[in-house]
């Protein structure tokens, strides 16, 4: 609890809110040496180069004052067509869409526009761990439901059905997901679609990692029939470009949706970043060649890793897509707090603990696999000798 | 060549010092398997050799020089460029040949210890030989990037340790 006197400032909201149970491994790692982390939540891959050359070149160009609200026309058009081509999904570049400061933004801008002070937001666990503290911040209640290693980490309808009660309004999906990597297919989320239409629900579909999944076709939320005018698209360059410290992503949605958030945005943000806003146009344009060649490296990694755990005797499920494996850690008699820090303490392996990203997340660990393959291999043995101290 | 043979030799051409057991791991085959790819590949002459990349002006104090030289020639009779390339690239100091579209006609790369001796080779042996027109040669003053890798230490990872 912060006890200086300065505190009594501070508004109840944001003292309900706890910080994220990650920025303790952050500081615990970052006091070490020789650590090799499998904690980091973003790409090993520099931007591609013809990307970072777009943005000087905007530069050079003189392209240093504001954009539009919603993000440079010519951007917003590129967005359109590649949802289009890529998942199958429309979207009018005049009005159904905001280009955002990450997709970090377009959730809490998203969550702003449609919660009303105690509306409930179902927050699929285990989650990223900003979701519940931005519904919060919002005004709304995060109700948390939990998804189990036995099913994959699929949301399961009946579960949602469990939680709805009428006060909830939104359910905030993530596919795939992070931190379990788990891809909801077509038949999971028109099964889910059917829930969400039966009680009149809108659904915020955080699509980040929508491009880096190995198995099977992906499926757009708003893609499945009726969903589209239901959901609020959320997605950005960060993760299938290599671009998180650009910060930049989108939302998508049906207009009325997309006005509001427009409004909070103006207002809160003024425009995304216009340098980032012209290497995004470069990415969207010329960059999908990177995209596949960064995803078949992120697969042969995942095969990898998949691997070695299964040798070492740690049960995971295979995840569909992102670049995360959790694997069960249950078997150790360890919490997922104690069982990294041990593990960092021991072997200087960093991974993050289940528990950080909610309740189910217990007994499991989020290892990234967005590394370099020697130092996953080594990272491997290491854990492998670490379960052997055991 | 199938998906899977091409997948092996693009991890290879990256990192030809991946061991088999990480390569089988990578592609989700078996050890076995990943190794009668690569003897085939090899018998096919598909992978040529492997090699290492060097900086060899780190660390020793005997460097070396490297020229690429325009070479124009007359084609023989019969055999077209073939026959010239080969008598040139026979020799040991001698890199790389390529046939080249445009002014000239071979692209010849030569290392040698000195420009002395590199330039020894072109007046004695390059163009004295009966085909050989002309020559001019270039030589490397600095390697930023060869074969795809570039010759600097900048490659840290410059994340931040743990992150959501």
């Amino acid at each position: 609890m912060i006890t200086e006197p300065t505190s009594k400032y501070l508004s109840n909201t944001v003292q309900s809110i706890q910080p994220s149970g990650i920025r303790r491994f952050f500081d615990l790692a970052s006091s070490m040496e020789n650590v090799i982390s499998l904690g980091v939540g973003e790409p090993d891959f520099v931007t591609p180069w013809n990307v970072i050359e777009a943005s000087y070149h905007s530069l050079e160009q003189g392209y240093t004052a504001y954009t539009a609200n919603a993000g440079l026309f010519e951007l917003r058009k590129e967005i359109s067509r590649y949802m289009k081509r890529r998942f199958g999904v429309t979207y009018s570049a005049e009005d159904e869409m905001v280009v955002t400061v990450g997709a970090s933004q377009a959730i809490d801008i998203a969550l702003r526009a449609v919660v009303n002070p105690g509306e409930e937001v179902i927050v699929v666990e285990p989650s990223f761990v900003s979701y519940a503290p931005t519904v919060t911040l919002a005004g709304g209640v995060p109700v948390p439901v939990n998804t189990y290693s036995e099913d994959d980490f699929k949301l399961q309808p009946e579960q949602i059905e469990a939680a709805i009660t009428d006060k909830t309004k939104v359910i905030m999906l993530c596919s795939p997901n992070n931190p379990t990597g788990t891809v909801l297919s077509k038949s999971d989320l028109e099964r889910i679609a059917e829930v969400v239409e039966k009680h009149d629900l809108l659904v915020i579909s955080d699509e980040i990692y929508a491009e880096l999944t190995y198995d099977e076709p992906y499926t757009s939320f708003p893609a499945i029939r009726n969903m589209r005018d239901r959901t609020i698209l959320i997605s950005g360059f960060s993760k299938a470009f290599a671009m998180t410290g650009w910060r930049l992503g989108f939302a998508c949605g049906p207009k009325a949706i997309l006005q509001a958030m427009l409004k909070i945005h103006q207002y809160t943000m003024m425009c995304a970043p216009t340098m980032a806003q012209h290497a995004a146009l470069e990415a969207l344009v010329n960059g999908q060649r990177d995209v596949v060649k960064m995803k078949e490296s992120y697969r042969q990694r995942r095969s990898l890793v998949i691997h070695a755990l299964e040798e070492m005797g740690l049960s995971c499920h295979v995840p569909g897509g992102a670049f995360y494996v959790f694997p069960s850690i249950e078997k150790t008699g360890l919490s997922s707090e104690e069982f990294a820090e041990q593990l960092l303490m021991k072997e200087q392996v960093a991974v993050v603990p289940g528990s950080v990203f909610g309740e189910s997340g217990e007994g499991h660990v989020r290892c990234s696999y967005a590394t370099s393959v020697q130092k996953l291999e080594e990272a491997m043995r290491r854990i492998e000798r670490f379960l052997q101290t055991l | 060549m199938d998906s899977t043979e091409r997948e092996l030799l693009q991890l290879i051409e990256k990192n030809g010092r991946l061991e088999t057991a990480t390569i089988a791991k990578l592609m989700g085959i078996t050890e076995d398997e990943t190794k009668q790819i690569l003897e085939k590949l090899e018998n096919e002459k598909v992978i040529l050799g492997y090699s290492a990349i060097i900086d060899w002006t780190k660390g020793t104090e005997d460097g070396a020089v490297t020229a690429m030289i325009d070479v124009k020639v007359t084609p023989k009779r019969g055999v077209g460029f073939d026959k010239v390339a080969e008598r040139i690239y026979r020799f040991p100091e001698v890199k790389a040949v390529y046939l080249m579209s445009g002014v000239y006609d071979l692209s010849v790369s030569i290392e040698g210890k000195t420009m002395a001796e590199v330039g020894r080779f072109v007046s004695e042996k390059l163009s004295t030989i009966d085909s050989v027109i002309s020559t001019t040669t270039h030589f490397i003053l600095k390697k930023y990037k060869h074969d795809g890798l570039v010759f600097s230490d900048n490659d840290e990872d410059k994340r931040i340790v743990v992150s959501p």
